[in-house]
């Protein structure tokens, strides 16, 4: 160091470091070649470029769009916007951050923000566009979910009469997973109406096995996946004006709809009967992680487990998840067989710039050529696009989400904890959902959630 | 019986009361207290054991049972490591090694270099309102780093840094600067006036002194702050996940590893895989200077 004669140890470790460095340098160029060579005919379904000629030319334009998708679901995104750079000549930059959520903040604030943010919740756009940074979202593109969207989904990023990011991608919530060979030995039919559930639920009890297995703990989010039982009780006891109400606090969080959708919840979740299969008793739900606790279904402990579509990830290669395979969800029914409430959540982009090639992209993220495209590339993803083909989609599973999104039966609602205020959506309502399974009764949860709402 | 006492007596000989030092160092090589060194460093390392044993052993086996439950049932597998270097198009670890390198190697220079000059300045150069300066310096450590977060991204985006290198070599340095100063600073009060009057008689001007009779003392010091540097800028995530915005190009190899779980935290059985990975480099680096991580930690701080 500075010309100083180097002691042997320090030239050994300067030397160890930079070798392990080069080392993995060179697999890494070895591997980007690779990559390269395989990637470009997987997509290689052309497609129509007329809808982006009248941006003008934006051949050798950039546009860069950060998520919180990260691998293995960030190869499909960038795979599918392939036909767009194609056709325009533009260059897709994408950023994928698990950290998404906290970070697109600081960038927004700190006017760092990229051209676009694919946004998981609808609370945050509202946060974002507050920031002042947000454009609203073009016209085209307006046109686009207005035809090929549920008008529910446009409500959601519409802010002060102005409406800020097309929906992406979408999952539904209420599915549970089940073993279907289980069902066929059994002798159990998947039920079409809530008391059919429940006396699914009695009769595998009465067989001296736990129907139903759960799991909480996430880090510091442990409790969400009460809040979304909760949801799909609240959708199903009380209907989606109800929920809607609920949720933008119209009626309190603590009113007797609200009461008898957790009590009703507690009825599995807190019935010591029903769980919770091969993990313990009720209070083992609050320290198993929302991952594991599933897998219980394949080593045959446990019957029943309530969670959304992209839980399919878990379940290692060796399973196979269909409905004639080792797992597989049905749809969590309605109070009666024609009602259909969905929960689910889904992303929306948001735009910080309005350059025409940003526009461009979004235009055709928001078509539903782009949706036939993805559903082509990927598994595990789904979107509410009525555009969208569901023979597109891969795996048995997807088709299923897409085929209960796209019903005209099914009334859909987006997950209540995303759009309420931070202080209850992702605080009190999870702290409380923990402290309920825990042992703490209906009535003070939901007081104490009450309580915590912004006046 | 005789009772016959000597004429002339010496007194007793009395061992000398023993130093602070050896009473300590024969309390610490006792048994017990090898003991105690032996089950703390048990203790310390289960975890990370547990966690290379984890490493090993198959997806459905991390997701349902302990590590401990390998030694009744054990099934070993490198199916974790092909993950962390992309054989099934996931995260490729390897491709962040070299990020990793460049953002940590200027790091530590930077801020070494530019210490080791004022810490000199502060030590040996009389100017007006150095306690001043160096009061301000110190006490700057108390400043914690989360707040200057956005205001710093700020300036970045204003002087177009942002996606480069740059903001990343620049706020670690900013972060380092103040205990590197303090500790060379430090230091270096410890040389000997003698020795730097002695080269001034002989005509040596500021920059002899420096260069040719404080850095080779400085040696050890420098080493220990450079391998301090070193496995925090190698470990940060904050800094990285903050500055660093801009994509692949820049990302340091921690970013990937937080990715590496999966988006909805699926995927975590290959978290432990991808710890050893990333570990390879900061245990290379610490095992071979481990000698002037501990003589220089103590260098400034506790002498005497």
């Amino acid at each position: 160091m500075f010309g100083q004669p180097t002691s042997p140890r320090i030239r050994a470790a300067l030397a160890g470091t930079l070798s392990a460095g080069l080392i993995f340098g060179l697999a890494a160029c070895g591997d980007g070649g690779d990559d390269e060579s395989g990637s470009t005919d997987a997509s290689a379904s052309a497609i129509d470029c007329a809808p982006y000629t009248k941006f003008g030319d934006i051949k050798g334009k950039t546009v860069t769009i950060y998520t919180g998708i990260v691998t293995p679901e960030d190869t499909p995104h960038i795979e599918s916007y392939k036909p767009f750079e194609n056709c325009t000549g533009a260059t897709i930059k994408y950023e994928g951050d698990k950290s998404f959520e906290t970070q697109i903040l600081v960038r927004a604030r700190a006017g760092n923000p990229p051209d676009l943010a694919i946004v998981p919740q609808p609370g945050l756009v509202k946060q974002l566009v507050s920031t002042g940074k947000a454009v609203a979202a073009p016209q085209e593109v307006s046109d686009n979910v207005d035809k090929f969207w549920d008008k529910a989904w446009k409500s959601y990023t519409t802010i002060d009469g102005k409406f800020y990011g097309a929906p992406l991608g979408a999952s539904v919530k209420s599915l549970v997973w089940y073993s279907p060979q289980e069902f066929k030995d059994g002798g159990y039919t998947v039920p079409t109406t809530l008391d059919e559930l429940k006396a699914l639920s009695d009769k595998i009890a009465a067989s001296g096995k736990k129907p139903w297995c759960a799991g909480i703990a996430s880090g510091d989010a442990t409790g969400w996946p009460v809040t979304d039982w909760m949801e799909d009780f609240m959708l199903r006891t009380a209907g989606p004006e109800k929920y809607d109400d609920w949720v933008s606090h119209k009626i309190p969080f603590n009113g007797p709809e609200a009461t008898a959708a957790l009590d009703a919840v507690g009825g599995y979740l807190k019935n010591d009967a029903y769980v919770n299969g091969g993990l313990g008793d009720v209070k083992s739900i609050a320290t198993t992680t929302f991952q594991d606790a599933g897998l219980q279904i394949i080593d045959g402990n446990c019957s029943l487990h309530r969670q959304a579509s992209f839980y399919a990830a878990n379940f290692d290669k060796s399973t196979k998840v269909a409905e004639d395979g080792d797992v597989f969800a049905f749809y969590l029914p309605g109070p009666d067989a024609n009602t259909k409430p969905v929960l689910g959540a889904g992303e929306f982009v948001v735009a910080f710039a309005d350059r025409p090639e940003v526009k461009a992209f979004q235009t055709y993220l928001s078509s539903d050529v782009w949706a036939n495209t993805k559903a082509k590339l990927s598994s595990g993803w789904v979107s509410a696009n009525k555009g969208l083909d569901p023979n597109n989609l891969t795996n048995p599973i997807d088709k299923l989400a897409g085929t209960i999104l796209l019903d005209p039966k099914a009334t859909f609602r987006f997950d209540g904890s995303d759009q309420m205020p931070a202080a209850v959506g992702s605080d009190a309502f999870w702290k409380q959902s923990t402290a309920w399974i825990t042992g703490q009764d209906t009535a003070t949860t939901l007081n104490n959630i009450e309580k915590a709402w912004p006046k | 019986m005789s009772t016959v006492t000597p004429v002339t007596s010496t007194p007793p000989l009395v061992a000398d009361k023993p130093s602070a030092a050896k009473t300590a160092k024969k309390r610490l090589s006792s048994p017990w207290a090898s003991l105690a060194a032996i089950v703390l460093g048990v203790l310390w390392t289960i975890p990370t054991f547990g966690l290379l044993v984890s490493s090993f052993r198959p997806e459905r086996a991390i997701k349902t049972t302990g590590w401990w439950t390998f030694f009744t049932n054990p099934t070993v597998t490198l199916d974790n490591y092909r993950s962390v270097f992309g054989e099934d198009g996931g995260v490729n670890l390897a491709a962040f090694f070299v990020n990793s390198l460049i953002i940590c190697i200027p790091s530590v220079l930077i801020p070494l270099a530019l210490a080791a000059l004022a810490a000199y300045a502060f030590a040996w150069i009389e100017f007006p309102g150095k306690n001043i300066l160096f009061l301000a310096v110190f006490a700057l450590q108390i400043v914690p780093l989360q707040v200057t977060l956005i205001p710093l991204l700020e300036i970045f985006v204003n002087v177009k840094l942002t996606g480069t290198f740059w903001t990343l070599w620049l706020s670690h340095s900013a972060f380092a600067l103040p205990l590197a100063i303090y500790l060379l600073h430090n230091f270096m009060r410890e040389i000997p006036a003698g020795l730097i009057e002695a080269a001034r008689i002989d005509g040596a001007g500021h920059v002899s002194i420096f260069f040719k009779v404080m850095l080779p003392l400085l040696t050890p010091a420098l080493a220990a702050f450079g391998i301090f540097q070193f496995l925090w800028v190698w470990n940060d995530l904050l800094v990285a996940l903050v500055f660093a915005g801009g994509g692949d190009e820049v990302a340091p190899i921690t970013l990937q590893l937080a990715n590496l779980s999966g988006t909805r935290g699926t995927a975590w059985q290959l978290l432990s895989a991808g710890a050893f990975v990333s570990i390879i480099v900061p245990v290379t680096v610490f095992l071979l200077l481990q000698r002037y991580f501990v003589r220089g930690l103590l260098a400034g701080s506790v002498k005497g």
